[in-house]
């Protein structure tokens, strides 16, 4: 079922996408910021489809542990996988606009930290299941779901930490002409993420069949 | 319940015996520590240290040397395959988690009680301004550490590359308590000391230590099975 | 072994049987279908060339590792079932013998016999000690003796809390002929408290002597050593022949 969805889903994400430009060329530009500020549609998109990744990878690291279903494992890894693609796509996006807007490339704020946080984190899981060996798949499940559960507790800790030393940069509230925009290039992003899951698991379960072939193929 | 506490009891005083024979854990781990004190000194110091450095070159040195004493307790279980037999006792696989980490704990103790006195003398840091504060602090930022890095070191065991990937591993996801460490003690040592603000931190660390010692026993079984 | 033979505690078992098992590794499969029955007092060889999947048998049986496919029971429970208690009733001599070096031998027998909840535990460390002729060097580190010391000491704590299930993995590696002939008096006094012993080895005229019967592991898969006139080695190697067409 999924297969088949695949093509209608990266029709539809480049039919967003397509049109996505127009839409933000045509938005209204922020006050202060002016035209960089449009990077935000993206921006803002990819940094919640890091973390739509980011509980997807925990919750199906949770079911391989308690059930070492190998589909599970596919899906846990194709999401860390996306994490760290879309949280590096947050990662080059926001100190770009950061430099634009205010003049530095970085700050330590909760938001940022806390995505810096996680992307290492699920780096760390690609790097273990590349690395360690045999049995990785266990031991990154382990570590998909230590993600998941202190990703709420890096944010909350360097929140607290950092309205000790309020910055000068306070994003702004949405105006509404441009909630559709960003409505629009979030749906956009949803749709390739879904795409690219579906792809990624597809290929993780093809390899595993591969592998299962070549055992049969012994006997 | 008793009993799984009793066999982790068991595990931990084993541990602390070895330990007691050769010593070679905290006299190594220590020195590091002093060692990553020194390299921080070359770096945070001008004329007198920097402000409020203190805090953050303590956790570091604690950081980098917890890692290292975990490292190479669990590389002592490698060798005649012991950490194996310890999974084959007729125990819940958590008293070998909980035993391993008690005598780590215990080690990191140890340490620390040589380190932060250094600390406070080679930085200026007011260390008697809250003791209980900061031993609360230390205690439980240690205990939150030293959990999630129970189960990647055992986790890591058998695995390659298994000496840099649980740095790797372990400090992104410590950050929370790190932060808190480091944010809680620097309260304490600043100029215009905030114990109000210290003892907030205290709280989230005992919060923090709650939620991962949990999740750790649950998946430490999962995990040892092959 | 408490009770008499028809007496059974709660986690005992009087047979193992072992269900189209296989176990992979990737690409590596390293059983494949293996299906083998064992009941008390028998010893049973496990044969086979380096890598054809002994230790990764015997490892499962230890419930150390799950198998990819196929089950096990203890009795009438698989391992899952029977729970924690269950590894009470194992013994496991490994590879790597599994002592801390930096303890005495007494201290390795009394740790491990902690753990297994060993009653009358000073007696039965004395027993062990006496049984592995180590009782003069009981305060010796174990890491200074030679690997046949190691490997009686190792031997005994394996057997320390009377398990039913023995799994050994080349038990007689680097054993003089004194100890070999030990071991195999050891064995055979095991067979007779009803234990059910599985012991991979490459060590034929000593197997020969003392085990009731051999399967033989190939690339994973299991070939019965038939009973028979003539010595184990010339029947293996018939197996294997037969085997490999």
């Amino acid at each position: 079922m999924m297969n088949r969805l695949v093509p209608i889903l990266l029709i539809a994400a480049a039919v967003v996408f397509g049109y996505a430009p127009f839409l933000i060329r045509d938005s209204p530009a922020e006050d202060t910021m002016g035209v960089v500020f449009k990077i935000f549609y993206f921006h803002v998109s990819s940094a919640l489809t890091m973390m739509l990744s980011a509980v997807v990878c925990a919750i199906a690291s949770a079911a391989y542990l308690r059930r070492r279903s190998r589909t599970a494992d596919h899906v846990a890894l194709a999401a860390a996988e996306l994490a760290v693609v879309f949280g590096a796509i947050v990662l080059i996006t926001g100190p770009l606009w950061a430099r634009k807007s205010w003049g530095f490339w970085w700050v330590w704020d909760a938001r940022v930290t806390s995505t810096l946080v996680m992307w290492m984190m699920f780096s760390s899981y690609l790097l273990l299941r590349k690395y360690a060996g045999v049995g990785s798949e266990t031991l990154s499940a382990a570590v998909g779901v230590f993600a998941g559960v202190m990703s709420p507790l890096v944010y909350k800790s360097v929140d607290i930490w950092r309205t000790q030393h309020p910055t000068t940069n306070v994003l702004p509230s949405l105006p509404p002409g441009m909630r559709g925009v960003w409505l629009w290039c979030l749906v956009g992003f949803l749709l390739l993420y879904v795409a690219l899951m579906a792809l990624r698991t597809r290929l993780a379960a093809s390899q595993a069949a591969l592998d299962d072939l070549h055992l049969a193929l012994e006997d | 319940m008793t009993r799984t506490l009793q066999a982790a009891w068991t595990i931990a005083r084993k541990d602390l015996r070895i330990e007691a024979r050769s010593r070679e854990l905290v006299y190594t781990t220590l020195f590091f520590a002093v060692a990553c004190l020194l390299v921080f000194a070359f770096a945070f110091v001008r004329e007198r240290p920097i402000d409020n450095a203190a805090a953050g070159i303590l956790w570091v040195a604690l950081a980098f040397s917890g890692t290292l004493a975990l490292g190479r307790t669990f590389e002592r279980e490698r060798q005649g395959e012991t950490l194996r037999a310890l999974l084959l006792a007729p125990v819940e696989r958590g008293a070998v988690y909980l035993g391993k980490l008690i005598a780590l704990l215990l080690l990191m103790a140890a340490v620390e009680m040589v380190v932060v006195p250094i600390v406070g003398l080679l930085f200026s840091a007011p260390l008697l301004r809250a003791p209980a504060l900061l031993a609360g602090l230390l205690a439980l930022g240690t205990v939150g550490f030293a959990a999630i890095g129970t189960l990647f070191a055992a986790m890591l065991v058998r695995a390659s590359s298994r000496d840099v990937l649980l740095p790797i591993l372990l400090y992104p996801m410590t950050a929370p308590l790190l932060i808190a460490g480091v944010q809680g003690t620097a309260a304490i040592f600043a100029d215009e000391p905030n114990l109000v603000l210290a003892q907030n931190w205290l709280a989230m660390l005992l919060f923090f230590d709650a939620v991962v010692i949990t999740v750790a026993l649950w998946v430490f079984g999962a995990v040892m099975t092959e | 072994m408490s009770g008499g033979p028809h007496a059974l505690a709660p986690d005992d078992f009087d047979r193992v049987s072992v269900r189209d098992v296989s176990r992979t590794f990737g690409r590596r499969r390293a059983l494949a279908r293996v299906s083998l029955d064992c009941r008390a007092g028998e010893i049973v060889a496990v044969l086979g060339p380096n890598g054809a999947g002994k230790s990764t048998l015997l490892g499962i049986l230890a419930t150390l590792m799950r198998p990819s496919d196929g089950e096990i029971r203890y009795g009438a429970r698989t391992a899952a079932e029977a729970g924690d208690g269950l590894r009470g009733r194992i013994g496991v001599l490994g590879h790597d013998l599994f002592l801390y070096g930096e303890l005495t031998a007494r201290e390795n027998l009394r740790f491990f016999g902690r753990l297994y909840d060993v009653s009358d535990l000073d007696a039965r460390v004395d027993a062990a000690l006496a049984a592995a002729r180590l009782s003069d060097r009981a305060d010796d580190r174990a890491g200074a003796f030679s690997r046949g010391l190691r490997q009686r000491l190792a031997l005994e704590r394996a057997l320390l809390h009377a398990p039913r299930l023995v799994l050994l993995d080349e038990p007689f590696t680097g054993l003089d002929d004194d100890s070999a002939a030990h071991l195999s008096a050891r064995l055979r006094e095991l067979k007779l408290h009803g234990a059910i012993v599985v012991m991979a080895t490459h060590d034929f005229e000593t197997a020969d002597g003392v085990v009731d019967r051999a399967i033989c592991l190939d690339n994973g898969k299991l070939r019965d050593v038939p009973a028979g006139a003539g010595p184990l080695r010339e029947r293996y190697r018939q197996a294997l022949r037969e085997a490999r067409g």
